[in-house]
């Protein structure tokens, strides 16, 4: 039986507590087929805050990740992002909604065919009206940012993992949106770069005063850029709440996690003998 | 032998009924998307560069020889029943109603079907379909549809060159190797090709090209909803394989269809 999560009061920006939250997910379960991957989630995320969604390989991180872009439809609960009801909307709701969004995607997802800059000026060409200079400008603007205004003419194919990681951060927040979600900004990353990355993310918040919601593993990272985060376990929300808490949690899977040691269930040698002949499935 | 279980049928046609709901339905959202405003026409443009412009060298070479071959066939066959004038008429009427439509579908299937394929797989693979729909930008318009639209107008051209370098291959062989008459075989050519036949092969190339777009780019689209579960390359692959193995079915499935309706 699994522990319930433990409950810990938001410590998200102090200038963005009389705003509303910018997510607001509740009793959130989610399937694949008739697999449960994700029990009774529930994740609030305030204004100008970044949360961090923490966890093993496998633990639903994803899964709740394109829970909260409306990628994927919940079995049960619901999802409110920026003031909207996700499961309310229709396709041209939700696109309505995501042009307010930015989403980093963990490999960059460049378009291949596309140099660096027609990547980052596609979602300007999509929405606005503005003209080529203008355009040209804005996204010479965010390439600078991201320290990638030399490179703007490479293909994908020429960049390093650390420079397609900003190349899509730079598309991502293009549109000036209101919530970015970065999806494993560290994975595969040096530690320099991977640092360097975390800066990046928090000039981003610093200059743009936007929520930010991260999905990682990298216990370095999540401990340099969270306000707050969300500890995953198969599944389950096992504890929400500010770094010093998660450091100080006496939860046994998440002073696991911490170890960067595996989490192991003690072994039932009776049990495991039962399952061998068949007596228990 | 294996038996198969009642469930397991039930199951095996629910999914191919669901796969064949969801390939209506990636064709009707494309064609609509494709069909009504805004419309832009360089991603047009730039798909009929890269289907029908980046094809001809292939179809060129492909009617040239098969031109030739048919005319060689038919002139030993026409020979044995002294019936040799009758030449141009067998090759333009062949080329015209089967040979040109099935053989220039099944070779764009080859050359574009399969690129179409594998590009859209490796774009959902690598998540690039997901960051479109994350930008609110539909990846049936964006992508499928001017691919789609593309393909329908580049195939009837493309065979129609087909069967004009084919008749021209024939014409070599009849007329230069042979020493049949210019006047022959062009007029029984004129004679026998009725508008019913062109039309036949206008129908069929579109049809096929629609079919052939059809099929590869819903085989990429829908990599991730592969019952197989294999992504990365080897999804790919086997995706890009099957995409080509249908559409070359369907095409000559659809080829006898069309005929017996027309004829």
């Amino acid at each position: 039986m699994p522990a319930p999560a433990q409950s810990v009061p938001a410590a998200g920006p102090v200038e963005s507590t009389a705003l509303p939250p910018v997510i607001e997910a509740h009793n959130l379960s989610s399937h694949y087929g008739t697999r449960q991957v994700l029990f009774d989630i529930d994740l609030t995320v305030g204004p100008g805050e970044i949360m961090v969604i923490m966890g093993h390989s496998g633990c639903g991180k994803t899964t709740l990740f394109r829970h909260l872009l409306g990628l994927k439809a919940p079995s049960t609960g619901t999802v409110r992002v920026l003031g909207q009801d996700l499961a309310g909307l229709d396709r041209s709701g939700i696109y309505r909604l995501r042009k307010r969004l930015g989403v980093a995607f963990q490999n960059g997802a460049l378009f291949s065919s596309m140099s660096v800059r027609e990547n980052v000026e596609l979602p300007l060409h999509e929405h606005t009206r503005l003209d080529r200079n203008t355009i040209r400008i804005m996204s010479r603007l965010k390439l600078n940012f991201m320290r990638l205004a030399e490179h703007e003419d490479l293909m994908p194919a020429q960049l390093s993992g650390g420079m397609l990681k900003r190349a899509g951060l730079a598309r991502a927040v293009v549109m000036d949106p209101q919530l970015l979600f970065f999806d494993e900004p560290s994975a595969g990353l040096d530690p320099v770069s991977a640092a360097e990355l975390d800066r990046l993310i928090l000039d981003l918040r610093g200059a743009m005063k936007m929520s930010i919601v991260i999905i990682t593993h990298e216990l370095q990272s999540v401990f340099n850029i969270a306000d707050r985060i969300m500890v995953m376990h198969a599944g389950r929300n096992l504890l929400t709440g500010t770094p010093d808490e998660v450091r100080s949690s006496s939860d046994r899977r998440i002073v696991h996690m911490l170890n960067r040691s595996p989490h192991q269930e003690e072994f039932d040698a009776d049990r495991y003998l039962r399952t061998l002949t068949g007596e228990e499935q | 032998m294996e038996m198969i279980r009642p469930t397991r049928m039930v199951d095996l046609l629910a999914d191919r009924i669901a796969r064949l709901g969801r390939a209506g339905v990636f064709l009707s959202t494309a064609l609509w998307q494709g069909l009504t405003p805004p419309w832009r026409l360089y991603p047009v443009v730039r798909q009929i560069h890269f289907i029908g412009a980046r094809s001809l060298p292939v179809i060129v070479v492909a009617g040239t020889f098969v031109g030739m071959v048919v005319a060689l066939q038919f002139h030993d066959t026409l020979l044995r029943f002294g019936a040799v004038g009758l030449l141009g008429a067998a090759v333009g009427l062949s080329l015209v109603r089967e040979l040109g439509p099935v053989i220039t579908a099944l070779v764009i299937i080859g050359r574009a079907g399969s690129a179409l394929c594998a590009e859209i797989s490796i774009m959902r693979n690598e998540h690039q379909i997901d960051a479109l729909d994350c930008m609110a930008v539909d990846p049936y318009r964006f992508l499928i549809a001017p691919r789609l639209l593309a393909a329908i107008i580049s195939v009837p051209l493309l065979t129609a060159i087909f069967i004009g370098v084919g008749i021209g291959g024939g014409y070599f062989v009849g007329v230069v190797l042979f020493g049949l008459s210019p006047g022959a075989y062009l007029g029984g050519m004129f004679d026998s090709v009725l508008w019913r036949d062109l039309v036949m092969g206008t129908v069929k190339g579109s049809v096929f090209g629609l079919l052939m777009a059809w099929i590869c780019l819903a085989k990429g689209f829908f990599l991730h909803l592969d019952p197989a579960g294999a992504h990365g390359s080897e999804g790919v692959s086997r995706v890009t394989t099957d995409a080509v193995v249908l559409a070359s079915i369907s095409v000559l499935f659809s080829d006898y269809l069309i005929s017996a309706l027309i004829l």
